[in-house]
């Protein structure tokens, strides 16, 4: 008889070696479905996880593709974080990301075509902004009349991809793009440009925001009171409510820090990799980011680690499209199966195996 | 803009045809929700019940082993999601969200080699002189037999949980999974059955919309209907027969837009487009502004019999 024990506290080692171990059971699951889906196994792992960073020929552009990936992932994965160590279940940060495009390209087009230095600025802010109040809506919903998060959150990223189709062809659509849907081109308008910042790296001002949401979101959670409170909050509510922790507040500022990070993200896709807002901005990075965020163990430098991890799987999704013709989806899928076995892993974390008779009594 | 054009008949019969993918969907995890699991991963179920019962519809020309297939997908995925929560004791909200993801990415594997494709027609269910009455024939009874299914299975639902030993067992184990286990109940085989009867549901429900209501295969063409089904759960405070209502309500809705698109009314089509989850948002706040009342009192606690 195999009977699982609880543990008193969680296992360290476990909790850091569950990813470990879901990556090399994704991988394996992952090779299985390759060559099921007639592509050598060994070779496809190669080119999804080696290929990116190495290859002699391909490498040269896909490298700089990490931190290009990794920042919004990371950026979003940050502030979702925060929530689930809360028990707030945002995982609509996908609306919020677009909201946050729209709104911060906006502030910055109503201005075209002037070239002050204020703009992109003012863009960041307007886009932050925007995420911010798509955020707050499940969150004020939550606190004023108890409305499910999930659901609300979940069913505004509709509400957004619904905004971004009208915005696309109307409101932002560019006067001079020949009536093509899509807003001017805010990557090629120079006061709003959101370039390489280092020539090679992939590092742009997202990237730059990315890592210093990490060291925000370390500090916080490791030396700030509402830090404490927030897990607290998470790990045993009703402890959290006796020792006085405003659970409100709590779950608006992380409904509110989470929108803001995903929206600032959006701004910087919007006016650097992605260039414009068009109908298919949305490209899936708020939903990714939740696996980025359990990957990470809901830790600022694991989810770093995640995100990056999870951006060579993009990159390393596209090469094996383009050299070995694996389906784009065969990727999403693995993603998926990667936090599967995440979960999965996680209970030798919280419980112990005993293998013999169980007793009774 | 013309509304005159609207049938009322031919308007009734497309809310029964729009609703009915959700409320399969929405009654099964009615079950599961009732034996105290929440799966958020309906929308991944429904998707690849979707794919699966197109594909296999496609395949052998024959709808019903489409559905069959479906239903069969959906069981399959939520068997993952049980297996994850009930013996590796995983997070449900996690390993749901990770149920329609990875749901998402297979469909889309699947579903590639048929995109374009049309579905072979499922055929309406012969009810004689009743599809002939003036108006209600043409509404009510001249669908096809999965419209009629979905109505048999909520009311064998409310039957169960309200009439018999098994739905009381059920209950008992959504209400107090300690409680329950003490009484000599398998938890977790009575939680792993509701959960395989959910998937299978959602299963249905998603090949309903491939093979009857679009009737094609398009990737990630249910579009929000999965998460749609969990709120019409919360609407109808986990009482089987308000899931009936939660499920053409918004059918209603769905249908009265796309009837509002076509005629060119004078509302922004982005609203329009966004209303059935605009209306779903409102629906969710006034329930809970009412305070949620009939939500299992164990609905996604982990239950570890050594406890």
């Amino acid at each position: 008889m195999i009977a699982l024990e609880k543990r008193p506290q969680p296992s360290r080692g476990w909790t850091a070696g569950a990813p470990v171990i879901a990556v090399a059971l994704t991988m394996l699951a992952g090779g299985a479905l390759f060559a099921a889906l007639g592509a050598d196994p060994l070779e496809a792992i190669r080119v999804i996880f080696w290929d990116p960073l190495f290859h002699p020929q391909f490498a040269a552009y896909s490298r700089p593709q990490l931190l290009v990936k990794a920042g919004p992932l990371i950026l979003i994965a940050i502030g979702l974080a925060i929530g689930f160590r809360a028990g707030v279940w945002n995982i609509g940060a996908e609306g919020q990301y677009i909201i946050g495009a729209i709104c911060g390209a906006g502030a910055a087009l109503a201005f075209y075509p002037s070239a002050s230095p204020l703009i992109f600025p003012l863009a960041v802010l307007a886009g932050a902004a925007g995420g911010f109040a798509w955020g707050m809506i499940p969150a004020l919903l939550r606190v004023r009349f108890g409305t499910n998060e999930i659901l609300v959150s979940l069913m505004l990223v509709y509400v957004a991809e619904a905004v971004l189709a009208s915005a696309s062809s109307g409101l932002l659509k560019n006067p001079e793009g020949m009536g093509f849907p899509g807003s001017r081109n805010l990557a090629q308008w120079e006061a709003t440009a959101n370039p390489e910042l280092v020539a090679g790296t992939g590092m742009h001002w997202g990237v730059v925001a990315a890592f210093a949401a990490v060291i925000a979101a370390q500090v916080l959670m490791a030396r700030h009171i509402l830090g404490f409170q927030i897990q607290l909050m998470g790990a045993a509510p009703r402890a959290a409510r006796f020792s006085g922790v405003n659970a409100a507040r709590i779950t608006l500022v992380s409904l509110g820090l989470a929108g803001a990070l995903a929206g600032m993200a959006g701004l910087f896709e919007v006016t650097g990799p992605a260039g414009q807002i068009t109908i298919d901005f949305g490209s899936g990075y708020g939903f990714t980011a939740i696996i980025v965020a359990f990957l990470g163990r809901l830790n600022p430098i694991g989810i770093l680690a995640a995100g990056l991890l999870m951006a060579l799987t993009y990159i390393g999704g596209e090469l094996a499209q383009l050299m070995l013709g694996l389906p784009a989806a065969a990727i999403q899928l693995f993603q998926g199966m990667l936090l599967f076995f995440l979960l999965a892993a996680d209970v030798f974390a919280n419980y112990r195996i005993r293998i013999g008779r169980r007793e009774v009594g | 803009m013309d509304l005159g054009a609207i049938q009322p008949a031919v308007f009734t019969a497309a809310i029964i045809v729009s609703a009915t993918p959700i409320l399969l969907a929405a009654i099964g995890e009615l079950v599961a929700e009732r034996s105290g699991v929440l799966n958020l991963g309906v929308e991944g179920m429904m998707i690849t019940g979707a794919v699966m019962g197109f594909a296999v519809a496609v395949t052998s020309g024959n709808p019903a082993l489409g559905f069959l297939a479906a239903a069969a997908a959906g069981a399959g995925l939520s068997l993952a999601f049980g297996v994850l929560t009930q013996f590796f004791l995983a997070n449900h909200v996690a390993t749901g969200l990770a149920l329609t993801l990875a749901g998402l990415g297979l469909s889309a594997l699947i579903g590639k080699p048929f995109e374009g494709m049309k579905a072979p027609p499922t055929p309406r269910l012969d009810l004689g002189p009743l599809s002939e009455i003036p108006y209600l024939g043409r509404a009510l009874f001249a669908h096809d037999p999965i419209v009629y299914l979905s109505l048999a299975i909520v009311a064998a639902v409310w039957v169960f949980l309200r009439l018999t030993r098994g739905g009381l067992v059920l209950r008992a184990v959504g209400e107090s999974a300690e409680a329950a286990h003490a009484l000599g109940y398998k938890v977790v085989r009575v939680r792993l059955l509701a959960i395989l009867f959910g998937g299978a549901c959602a299963g249905l429900g998603g090949a309903y919309l491939s093979l009857v209501r679009v009737p094609q295969w398009t990737e990630g063409m249910t579009a929000g209907a999965g998460w749609i089904a969990l709120a019409i759960v919360v609407f109808a405070s986990w009482r089987a027969g308000r899931i009936l209502i939660g499920a053409y309500l918004f059918g209603g809705v769905s249908v009265l837009q796309l009837n509002l698109q076509a005629a060119g009314a004078d509302v922004p089509v982005a609203l329009l487009s966004a209303s059935p989850y605009l209306v779903t948002i409102l629906v969710l706040v006034l329930i809970s502004a009412r305070g949620t009342h009939g939500a299992p009192a164990a609905l996604g606690r982990i239950f570890h019999a050594s406890n």
